[in-house]
């Protein structure tokens, strides 16, 4: 099942990995956006040495039970603040004994917004060679759905029952801020950015950071089905912006949302966090805006959006 | 072997740097550090040396110092990080995860007071907070013993046998700042007391997760393996004790360190540098007809029960120091040692240098008139009391 050629109407090739790096019979949700980021890093892996450095997140859950390991890959699970600590140690030894593997770091929005962001702070400052991925999934998925400070404005959580009334942080703002070799947010809705994106970052040297938004049915109350739909509009709606910063200096938009209504009231309405507490587009329309405007100065493309 | 001035925080540091240099024929050598009071020039002498295949990372915080290191050892390197105090206790979350992943990482404490109120000085409390993670403990009476403990700690930790961490103990201050004679072996004779390290669990090619979720019943089994090569690390630690004899030509204390032992009837023990001003006060005690001895716990955990059975045995009268406090107890050697002293033994516990308070010749000559002077124990004493 993990095998059919589902990524955005690709196939799976003889260029793929051969061993899947989360493997059938995992034990993630269906429809969670990790599994297919996963399938995804699979394909744009290829050949290369990997080890995937997993703090305490869904993604520990996913190794499985001992003996057996959910991932295809030598899989270190950390604890939940270290996930960019110990790959800095395991890059480092890699270095030192000339080899080429390339070191992943694969956390939730808690293990690097919230509990984790100092170490993977201090990990980019030291320009550690490591890939950081972020699986935002903008709750504590682990723990039964509690706000993190990825939660975007106006989502119900369980610690947050009337909806969250702080923005999401904006994490690649801050990351950009570091002036690490690249850091970039991808959108499993378009997987040929996307695999771009993964094949870029893995061959970069240095801190390299993806952030990716990841449905969580669980914790959105969404179909399982319609995860990819969601992203799709998440991006068309402007909510998820898809660009990429390279040295903290260029920053390149990748995919230009339409900014509609339509597309933003779809996504508000296909997942209860958001029905629940009464939001609506016009209520997230300002935050989108002010974003949009500051990533237009900053990319120095001034293409006006349609409500800006 | 040449004799150099050092204090114990860069004793404690050359030892990790000769055994660093010593793995650069394996996988080398990685560390994660963080700077805390007493123990921040043991990591700055560590980062002012060039390690062959070596790399030491300046990190943010005590967690990720064994962040790195746990990162590194996973990746089949030598590891190696010093803290103290506060810095320990933050680091503790990442100790437990070296200890349960069997990482043989080497772990030096500046035993310092935790904090706050803040107080920089000598506490055996930050590391006794840890001594049921899993970690190999030792304390250090002097400079010479932290070198050579530190250099025997990685052939200890990383014996197959035994595969742990291992916490080296040394008071702060008393024993970090105070600079002393201190043999220095050749890093030729490291190389060859020192095998490359081995971790059989390693990253390396093939697909397998270290650290994922167990069942109960699996827990308890790696527990009980854990605990095992624990308790067999006594003897691997006599094994190591013959191999540094061979090597560098001088002996390596042992678990415990008995002191005019065999005809006393009153002993003090105690832990680290207090164990040297016992032995001095057993030496004047004496020559006023005292039949007193001393015995020096240097291997904490695994406790040496038989040991100090062995040393115990017969003895009627313990007095037992601790520069620590598990509050709404007692001292912690004290309340470990109860078990171990005959059955009909008075053990009385002094509460000794808390807080980093000086323990002199005085005190412990009181303390024995005390506990002479005893019919049944009593409840821990702390020495203002006296």
């Amino acid at each position: 099942m993990m095998n059919e050629p589902l990524l955005g109407g690709m196939a799976q090739t003889v260029l793929d990995r051969g061993e899947p790096l989360l493997r059938p019979g995992n034990t993630n949700c269906g429809g969670c956006g990790m599994s297919n980021l996963m399938q995804m890093l699979r394909r744009a892996v290829a050949d290369r040495p990997v080890q995937l450095i997993i703090p305490a997140c869904c993604g520990a859950i996913a190794a499985g039970s001992f003996p057996q390991s959910g991932y295809g890959a030598p899989t270190l699970l950390t604890t939940f603040a270290s996930a960019a600590a110990a790959a800095s140690g395991a890059a480092n030894v890699a270095q030192l004994n000339g080899e080429e593997t390339r070191v992943i770091c694969l956390a939730g929005d808690g293990g690097t917004y919230d509990i984790g962001f100092a170490t993977m702070s201090a990990a980019a400052e030291r320009n550690e060679d490591i890939l950081y991925i972020c699986y935002d999934n903008e709750i504590y998925g682990n723990t039964g759905g509690q706000r993190s400070s990825a939660t975007p404005a106006g989502a119900v959580t369980s610690n947050t029952p009337g909806g969250k009334k702080e923005e999401k942080k904006d994490l690649m703002a801050i990351m950009a801020a570091h002036r690490i070799p690249y850091a970039a947010s991808i959108s499993l809705a378009h997987a040929d950015d996307t695999m771009r994106k993964l094949r870029h970052a893995l061959d970069l040297k240095g801190f390299r950071f993806l952030h990716v938004l990841s449905p969580c049915p669980t914790g959105w109350k969404s179909e399982p089905a319609l995860g990819i739909e969601l992203v799709r509009l998440a991006v068309r709606s402007g909510i998820y912006p898809v660009f990429e910063v390279f040295d903290g200096q260029r920053h390149q938009i990748n995919i230009e949302p339409d900014f509609s209504d339509e597309a933003l009231e779809m996504y508000l309405s296909l997942q209860r966090r958001f029905q629940r507490s009464g939001l609506k587009a016009s209520d997230l329309r300002p935050a989108i805006d002010r974003h949009w405007q500051h990533l237009r100065v900053l990319s120095g493309r001034i293409v006006p959006a349609k409500r800006v | 072997m040449k004799g150099e001035l050092l204090s114990a925080n860069h004793a404690a540091a050359l030892a990790a740097t000769l055994a660093a240099r010593a793995n650069r024929f394996g996988r080398g050598f990685c560390s994660g550090v963080y700077p805390i009071t007493p123990s921040t020039e043991c990591m700055e002498f560590l980062c002012n040396q060039v390690i062959e295949k070596g790399k030491v990372v300046r990190v943010e915080s005590e967690h990720s110092a064994m962040g790195v290191c746990i990162g590194a050892s996973a990746a089949g390197a030598r590891s190696f990080t010093a803290t103290a105090s506060n810095g320990l206790a933050y680091m503790a979350e990442n100790c437990v995860a070296a200890a349960s992943l069997r990482l043989p990482i080497v772990l030096t404490v500046a035993n310092r007071t935790m904090g706050p109120p803040w107080n920089i000085w000598a506490d055996h409390g930050d590391a006794l907070m840890l001594r049921d993670l899993g970690l190999i403990q030792f304390y250090c009476a002097d400079n010479q013993e932290v070198f050579d403990t530190v250099l025997a700690a990685f052939r200890l930790a990383e014996d197959p046998r035994v595969l742990m961490p291992v916490m080296v103990c040394m008071e702060g201050f008393i024993l970090s700042h105070t600079v002393a004679q201190t043999d220095v072996p050749s890093q030729e004779q490291v190389d060859a007391f020192l095998p490359p390290t081995r971790v059989p669990q390693q990253l390396g090619s093939t697909p397998h997760s270290l650290g994922q979720m167990e069942l109960p019943r699996q827990t308890e089994a790696h527990r009980k393996q854990h605990h095992e090569a624990m308790r067999a690390a006594g003897a691997v630690l006599d094994e190591v004790r013959a191999e540094f004899g061979r090597h560098f030509d001088r002996e390596l204390p042992g678990a415990v360190v008995p002191y005019r032992m065999g005809d006393a009837e009153t002993v003090i023990v105690s832990l680290g540098t207090m164990g040297l001003t016992a032995e001095r006060v057993v030496d004047s005690l004496r020559e006023r007809g005292q039949q007193v001895g001393a015995l020096r716990v240097r291997l904490f955990r695994p406790f040496p029960v038989a040991d100090l059975r062995r040393q115990l045995a017969g003895k009627k009268r313990i007095a037992v120091l601790d520069r620590d406090l598990s509050v709404g107890l007692g001292g912690i050697l004290w309340s470990e040692l109860r078990g171990v002293a005959d059955p009909g033994a008075l053990v009385q516990n002094y509460l000794t240098g808390l807080g980093g308070g000086d323990v002199c010749p005085e005190h412990l000559e009181r303390i024995v008139d005390d506990v002479c002077s005893r019919s049944e124990a009593g409840d821990p004493v702390f020495l203002e009391e006296l």
